[in-house]
């Protein structure tokens, strides 16, 4: 890593011509905690990309005669209550996780960009519907509302993502708001209007490029969230069914065995805590790269 | 002034915003003309409505809580006033453009060079990318921007205040506007770079006949520059000359104290602080009866504090808004 650090500023200065962009890699390059959250989570699209390759186990396969093992070399974590492999539960329960862990918080993001520069720069009484409409959002307790959109949608994989983006986008709208309430007050959208640019052109070419950063950092936040969100949906019934694995199920599913075989439950929630961390640290890293009034 | 000659002119200009205590005149009653390739000063303190008075020009006050309103504001035939806000919006940075006071500030800082600098050219022209790029360095070259080249696609943080200046100016004149409002250009830059931008506006006036206003609280930047000058205060033009006239013979006693508060280089100096004003800008929302200067004024005359003086014409196009240049003020 230090590697990197060192050589990554020279090829700038030889470029001449040190963008936002590189200004921000570099940054980002500097921090240590950053990186290895990068690194893990690499590693973890890596092994949700490839566990059919790496793993020699069959997710589905039911051994009742090889319940509950304890961990070894063939089962590395050892069995489930139906004798399947837990490791290999988990890696298969990565790609469920990361999938809604990414999915929902980029559609939250996307509604909740719109809706935030729109209000922001409208002001008035679009602002004040959208907001309104964003509180109640807010006051509503997410959980629930979320269980309702499982329940009467029915419990699969494309009502988690709708449920969570329902769930996530209010508390984007408000942020980006916010920042287009700061942005638009600057002299260069002044300046832009001066130059006979369209409202949409400004909101579109001049507001939200300077929302992307604030934007990039809420998404790297909110995939731990999604994560978490989904985790908690599966383990209260609602969200993947068995036999899929994701770790929220199979969190619910070994809580039973809690006392008797303490790693079945154990596991998939270390595993949770691994990605939630890894992708906050990539997002506070990216935070602290990308702030574009930092570079002045 | 012949008509044919007159580029800019604005009737009886009138900018209001509503506050909690009810509405605020800013700008009142403005009129004023602006010639041809002529540069035209518009020189006041702070919340005098100088500013207000470009912006409403350019149709840029924020309403609500602002409203505008003109008798006529009649831009080379068309009348600006009468526009909707869309055909206002095609004859800015086109017809009429206008540069800020902060460089450091009115460049977006994540937008390149190029992109900024030629946006008004792929807001109102068919351009191609390319060809805005080879306009775009064109205008670098002429505001005199060095390595035009290496400029187009950095960043505004890259470059300096007065490099910055530049490419705003450059930004202002890509589409060949008939009039420039330059709104305190050089009051953020320091002193030497000033005078480089002020020259570089000059320069451009010569080469492309740019009608410039150029609005401004230093009378220096005025006496370089300006041919004919408008004095604002309290969101009224008090005095209006061509500038030599302004200076040979200010005659409203506002300009009289903003001249006499500029320190001499010949003088010697036997006083120790520097003339000003007493007294302070009026707050617009509770004027003085009569007229507005006359609690500061140390002419006043009974009939300042119960009316209100109109523009009174001295001959030569210099005009005077003081009861010492009326004749009803004469008999009182």
């Amino acid at each position: 890593m230090t590697e990197i650090a060192e050589t990554i500023p020279d090829v700038a200065d030889d470029a001449g011509n040190d963008s936002f962009l590189r200004d921000g890699i570099r940054i980002f390059c500097r921090n240590r905690m950053a990186m290895a959250g990068l690194i893990m989570v690499g590693c973890l699209v890596f092994v949700a990309l490839f566990v059919s390759f790496i793993s020699p186990h069959d997710p589905y396969r039911v051994a009742l005669n090889e319940q509950f093992l304890p961990p070894s070399t063939t089962y590395w974590l050892g069995t489930d209550n139906f004798g399947r492999d837990l490791l290999t539960r988990i890696l298969y329960g990565a790609r469920i996780s990361l999938v809604v862990g990414i999915v929902p918080s980029f559609i939250s993001l996307m509604i909740g960009a719109v809706l935030g520069v729109v209000s922001g720069y409208y002001g008035g009484r679009v602002d004040f519907i959208i907001m309104r409409l964003a509180d109640m959002m807010i006051a509503f307790p997410s959980l629930l509302l979320a269980m309702v959109v499982m329940y009467t949608l029915g419990a699969n994989l494309f009502n988690i993502f709708i449920a969570l983006s329902l769930v996530g986008w209010a508390g984007v709208a408000r942020v980006v708001r916010a920042q287009t309430l700061a942005v638009k007050e600057k002299e260069f959208i002044e300046a832009a209007r001066a130059n006979g640019t369209k409202k949409v052109a400004i909101m579109v070419g001049h507001i939200f490029p300077n929302v992307v950063p604030t934007l990039i950092v809420l998404f790297s936040l909110s995939i731990p969230d999604a994560i978490m969100w989904e985790s908690s949906l599966s383990f209260l019934g609602v969200g993947v069914q068995p036999p899929e694995a994701s770790w929220g199920l199979l969190v619910a599913k070994g809580k039973e065995y809690l006392f008797s075989a303490p790693l079945v439950a154990i596991m998939p929630g270390v595993a949770i805590l691994i990605t939630v961390l890894a992708f906050n640290f990539v997002g506070d890293g990216l935070r602290d790269a990308l702030d574009p009034y930092m570079k002045d | 002034m012949t008509n044919r000659d007159i580029l800019l002119s604005v009737r009886n200009l009138r900018t209001e915003f509503k506050t909690l205590n009810g509405p605020v005149r800013v700008v009142d009653g403005v009129s004023f003309d602006v010639g041809r390739g002529r540069i035209v000063g518009l020189v006041g303190e702070s919340g005098s409505g100088k500013s207000i008075t470009a912006l409403s020009l350019m149709g840029l006050v924020p309403s609500p809580p602002g409203t505008v309103s003109a008798d006529s504001i009649i831009l080379d035939g068309t009348d600006l006033a009468r526009l909707n806000s869309d055909e206002m919006r095609r004859k800015r940075g086109r017809e009429v453009s206008m540069v800020f006071q902060e460089p450091m500030t009115s460049l977006n800082p994540v937008k390149t060079m190029v992109q900024q600098v030629g946006e008004p050219l792929a807001i109102h022209t068919n351009l191609n990318k390319r060809a805005i790029r080879e306009k775009v360095l064109q205008m670098f070259e002429t505001v005199g921007i060095p390595e035009p080249k290496a400029r187009l696609d950095v960043y505004p943080h890259q470059l300096s205040g007065g490099l910055r200046q530049r490419a705003m100016i450059a930004m202002g004149l890509i589409c060949e506007p008939k009039l420039l409002i330059a709104d305190e250009p050089t009051t953020a830059l320091d002193v030497t770079t000033q005078a480089q931008i002020l020259r570089l506006m000059m320069a451009l006036r010569e080469r492309a006949g740019t009608a410039i206003i150029m609005i401004t609280h230093d009378l220096g930047i005025i006496a370089e520059m300006c041919d004919e000058v408008n004095v604002m205060y309290a969101g009224q033009i008090v005095e209006q000359a061509g500038v030599f006239d302004l200076f040979d013979r200010p005659s409203h006693p506002y300009t009289r104290g903003l001249l006499a508060s500029i320190p001499k280089a010949t003088e010697k100096r036997t006083a120790e602080r520097l003339n000003s004003i007493p007294g302070v800008v009026p707050n617009l929302a509770k004027l003085p009866a009569g007229c507005r200067f006359h609690p500061r004024c140390g002419d006043a005359m009974p009939i300042c504090k119960l009316k209100q003086p109109e523009l009174t014409d001295l001959g030569n196009g210099h005009k005077a808004r003081c009861w010492l240049h009326d004749k009803e003020g004469a008999k009182a």
